[in-house]
Parts: C-alpha cells; sequence; structure tokens
C-alpha cells in the first residue's frame, strides 16, 4: 500500500510538467484537440501592444544621432568609411528611408510594437514607427525570398517552464534567427550592417514588482563585412492595456 | 505482491528523480567570470556620461535639485571615497561579474548567489533559502540585502537596505528607501540583467536598465574581490564641508545643448523622455549637428569638430 502511495505521489509531481510542455493543438473538425503546434505549446504569451522604454542610448535613439558618433558600436575600418559618407538626404531622395529600420535596428527604434498569432506557426510583430512588421515563422519557409528589411525570420521555443508554475507564469522564451536582410543601419546616423549579416534574439518576459509585464529583447548582429565582433543589445517593452498610443509613421532618413 | 510492490517503488524513485532533474533543469548556472559588453551607453558606462545629463531617468523635482548640486568633488572627501556605489552600479557601471554559487555544506543545494565586489561596487548575495528580508530598521549595507528565487531559468532577486548613492554616474541620485529587482536571463554564453529601481524619494516610475554580460572562457578569471579601499587626502577642504553647486549656479546645464543641440528640458530628465512620444516632441525642435563634436567611438578618428552654435532651444 505504501508503495502505491509513493507511486501516486511522484505522478503528481511529474505529470503538471509533462501536461504543460505538450500543449494541445486547436480542435479539428470532430472535437477532438488537435496535434500540438507553436501556439498552442507557447511557454510564454508575447501578444499584445508594448511600449518601448527608452533608457539606454538615449542621444542615439530618441534623436538622429550626429554625423561621426559611433560611441559602442565594435565597427571596422570598412563600416567607419561606410558611416563617414552618411547622407540622410540622399537616402531620402534614393527611396531608402527605411535603412534604420531593418530587423538588426528595429527593436531599439523608440515606438509601439504589436504582437500577434498570424497563425498557429507564424508570430507576426507590427511596428508603428516607420510602419514595419516582422514575420517570425516557427516552420522553415520553402524557396527563397528576395532580401527585405526585416529578413526572413525563424522562430522557436526554448526551455519549459519550472515544476508547478502556473502556464505562462514563468519558464521558456523565444528564440529568433533573421538571416536575408537588405543592408542598413545599426544607427540612424549610417552605421552600417551588411546584407550578409545574421541576428539572432531572445525575447524573454517579466512582471515588474508593480505588475506590469516587461518584454526583453536580447538582440546579437553579427557581421563580419562590418563589426570586428558581434553587436549586442538588449531593449525592454512595458505591456500596454490596449492599443491607444498606436501611432503608424513612415520611414524616415532624416528624422 | 512481493514483485509489484517492489516495482512500484522502482518507479516511483525513477519519477521522481526524472521530476528533480526536470525542476533543476529550470534553473541556470550562473557561475562564472561576466565580462561587460559596453555596446549600450558606452559613454555612460565607460569614461562616464556628461555633468548634467538626466535623459530616460524618471527623476522627480527633488531628484532633479540634488542631481543639479552634485559635485564629483563629493567622492575626494576621506569619509566618501570608499562609499562604494549601490548594488544596481551592477548594470550601471562599466565592470564585469564574478558569480558564485554558496553551497549548504551538508545538502549540497545552493543557498546563494554571490556577485562579487569590484573596486566602487560591494558584493551583493543572492539568498534562495528563504529568509525574510531584516526589519525596516535595520543596518543599510552598500551591498544591500538581497534575496531570489527562480522563475523557470530567470533569478529574479529583491535587494533592500541599500545605502544612498547615485543612480547614474553623473549624481543624479538614488535614495536608501530603493529596492531593486534584478532578473538574471543566461542565454548561453549571454547574461542579460535586467534591473527596475524604485524609489519613492527620488523617482516618479520604476527605472528599467538592462545589460548584458558574455561568459569568459579563455581569459583569465576576475578576481572574486576587488582591490582593497585605502582612503587617502585628496586635496579636499578639511573643514567638513561637502562640496556641491548651489541652486541655479550648474554650468554645465547647458552641455549637452551646447555639443549636441539636446534641449535642456530633455537633458534634465523626467518619466516623459523615456516613451516615443517625447521623440515625437522633439522632431520640429531639433536640429542635427554637423559632425560629433566630442566622445565619438568608432575607433580611430579624424579630429572632433568644434561645437556648432546650438539652435534657439525649448527650454
Amino acid at each position: 500500500m505504501k508503495a502505491a502511495y509513493a507511486l501516486l505521489a511522484a505522478l503528481v509531481f511529474v505529470l503538471p510538467v509533462a501536461v504543460h510542455g505538450q500543449g494541445r493543438g486547436a480542435p479539428q473538425g470532430d472535437g477532438t484537440p488537435g496535434p500540438p503546434t507553436p501556439k498552442s505549446t507557447a511557454p510564454i504569451d508575447l501578444t499584445g501592444y508594448w511600449v518601448a522604454v527608452v533608457t539606454e542610448d538615449w542621444r542615439y535613439r530618441m534623436v538622429t544621432p550626429t554625423k561621426g558618433d559611433y560611441q559602442g558600436v565594435p565597427m571596422n575600418a570598412a563600416a567607419r568609411k561606410v558611416a563617414d559618407a552618411w547622407n540622410p538626404e540622399a537616402d531620402q531622395a534614393a527611396g531608402q528611408r527605411c535603412k534604420s529600420y531593418g530587423a538588426p535596428a528595429s527593436l531599439r527604434v523608440p515606438g509601439r510594437i504589436h504582437i500577434t498569432w498570424q497563425d498557429d506557426k507564424t508570430l507576426r510583430l507590427d511596428m508603428d514607427t516607420g510602419t514595419q512588421t516582422r514575420v517570425l515563422k516557427f516552420e522553415a519557409s520553402v524557396g527563397k525570398s528576395d532580401p527585405s528589411w526585416q529578413g526572413d525570420s525563424t522562430a522557436r521555443w526554448e526551455a519549459q517552464p519550472a515544476r508547478g508554475a502556473a502556464p505562462g507564469a514563468a519558464g521558456g522564451w523565444l528564440k529568433v534567427t533573421t538571416t536575408n536582410m537588405k543592408a542598413g543601419y545599426l544607427r540612424k546616423n549610417g552605421v552600417p550592417y551588411s546584407e550578409a549579416a545574421g541576428l539572432t534574439e531572445y525575447f524573454d518576459l517579466g512582471t515588474l514588482p508593480n505588475s506590469d509585464q516587461v518584454l526583453v529583447v536580447t538582440a546579437i548582429v553579427d557581421d563580419s563585412r562590418y563589426l570586428t565582433q558581434p553587436f549586442v543589445v538588449s531593449s525592454q517593452f512595458k505591456k500596454q492595456v490596449d492599443g491607444s498610443g498606436w501611432d503608424p509613421t513612415p520611414c524616415s532618413s532624416i528624422w | 505482491m512481493h514483485t509489484l510492490k517492489r516495482l512500484s517503488t522502482w518507479l516511483a524513485l525513477v519519477l521522481l528523480t526524472v521530476a528533480t532533474v526536470t525542476s533543476a533543469s529550470a534553473q541556470s548556472d550562473l557561475s562564472g567570470s561576466w565580462v561587460s559588453i559596453q555596446h549600450e551607453d558606452a559613454l555612460e558606462r565607460g569614461a562616464g556620461p556628461y555633468q548634467v545629463d538626466y535623459t530616460g531617468l524618471p527623476l522627480n523635482e527633488d531628484g532633479r535639485a540634488k542631481a543639479l548640486s552634485y559635485s564629483a568633488s563629493q567622492y575626494s572627501m576621506l569619509e566618501r571615497q570608499c562609499a562604494f556605489w549601490p548594488p544596481h552600479y551592477i548594470v550601471m557601471g562599466p565592470w564585469g561579474l564574478r558569480i558564485w554559487p554558496e553551497l549548504d555544506p551538508v545538502t549540497g543545494r545552493t543557498i546563494a548567489w554571490t556577485i562579487g565586489p569590484f573596486e566602487d561596487r560591494g558584493t551583493t548575495q543572492i539568498w534562495l533559502d528563504g529568509r525574510p528580508h531584516p526589519s525596516e530598521n535595520a543596518r543599510h549595507l552598500q551591498g544591500g540585502f538581497t534575496t531570489g528565487k527562480w522563475e523557470g531559468n530567470t533569478l529574479v532577486t529583491t535587494t533592500t537596505h541599500m545605502k544612498a548613492g547615485a543612480i547614474r554616474r553623473n549624481g543624479a541620485p538614488s535614495s536608501d528607501q530603493e529596492v531593486m529587482t534584478m532578473r538574471l536571463i543566461r542565454h548561453g554564453d549571454l547574461l542579460t540583467v535586467l534591473t527596475i529601481v524604485e524609489d519613492p524619494i527620488y523617482l516618479t516610475e520604476p527605472y528599467m536598465l538592462s545589460k548584458t554580460f558574455r561568459l569568459s572562457v579563455d581569459a583569465a578569471p576576475l578576481l572574486p574581490t576587488g582591490p582593497p579601499c585605502t582612503p587617502a587626502f585628496e586635496g579636499t577642504k578639511e573643514d567638513g564641508s561637502v562640496p556641491h553647486i548651489l541652486p541655479g549656479k550648474n554650468t554645465a546645464v547647458d552641455e549637452l545643448m551646447t555639443l549636441y543641440h539636446i534641449p535642456v528640458e530633455a537633458a534634465l530628465g523626467g518619466a516623459a523622455t523615456m516613451y516615443p512620444e517625447y521623440r515625437k516632441k522633439l522632431k520640429d525642435a531639433f536640429v542635427r549637428p554637423e559632425r560629433c563634436p566630442a566622445n565619438c567611438g568608432g575607433g580611430p578618428q579624424q579630429p572632433a569638430a568644434p561645437p556648432a552654435p546650438a539652435p534657439t532651444p525649448p527650454r
């Protein structure tokens, strides 16, 4: 009898982990649960409106930084040459006004982001400043697309929640890798990244002491053409109760 | 029956082992030498910020007034030379981190994580054994008192009982009533530390700051303690007066305006300067200087251009 109790106790410990880790898909036509999907197995809920909290690199983000101001960026001589030739008016005239809104820089732009599920296997991340959209696919795309400002992003959930944690309350993060981007600017004043650059991001959630939710995105840009080492920054966002404040504006090279 | 009993017992042991491993794997090993990555806020975390640059700080009027009265010569006073920075200097300062676990000698469990001190920052010991924070009347220490808990693989800490200090290295103040929350998030060889500072004396809302460190595997480990601090006479007055700047006499108020055309109102900070709407407010007032005037980074560079004349600023 004692052995049976021990078995029962063990099952009580183990089952919550196993069940939470599996998740269930949307009901199928016959009402039975479908197979697990990235949406149904999400360990954290990233959806909603988020506002950037600009407490770092303020002078490079809240105003267009001065030509030649490269503090902190591990750029090589080739990058410096490109950045020293920065001409925002020429970019604007040439239709290149979104060069500082590409994936490696877009989450450093002061603004709001809106994260939704486009379908069960795709997260969509809209940004109001610059009116950009990133598509984070949990399944690799078939075929090759043309390079774009936001590139091709592959997403995956990593880690499992701690034992006993409420679903979505703790544990797990989103890892996103992005390639196939058009060459652009890491900073608005012409600090370049090349079309060969790769971007890795980690999306982590937390709760502030006042119960606000916070999203931290750690971004690593690899670009051997212009950087002497990976460029690493972390940006934070606060959850908004709704879309008020959402204000789509076009890209601008000048402002 | 006997066989079934033994089988059940073994199965229970296996399942409990699996549960324990699953639980442990949700935590991260934070031990090691973590090198500071200075790619963001490089000036603030490196050479130091401009004297009146409170941009992005949610200071209230008292905080702003105290910041403007600050003189860096205060740190030359004998009694303040070894007054280390509060624990938020972990992300605000330039140094890397040496982190190690404190183990219970009997059970082998980690009862605390220690973030070692370095030069002008004290030790932060993060207790995981459930002990409560001291009474509000208890003594405040340079390293404060910190407890922690795991949320998945993120270590979430709470620090109280700190001494008053600065929230930016230009004297923007923090009080001894500050409560600091840290979230230590490890991804492979990267450790991102998000700090949230709440200060009812000097801030109008929580202040968030994050910094990422890289695990050092091929360099000599950081020292678990910093070099000793020995006070010495540094030329300050011996009459006991505290170096300070009187109200309205801070001549650096216009510095960001002169160099970068940042309006004085923005340089003086406030919660509004943290949010995107403030960028829109600056749009029509800001005139970009022709070239970077100082602290430009980027390796070898041309001589800095002389400061351009400032436009008529919104104050």
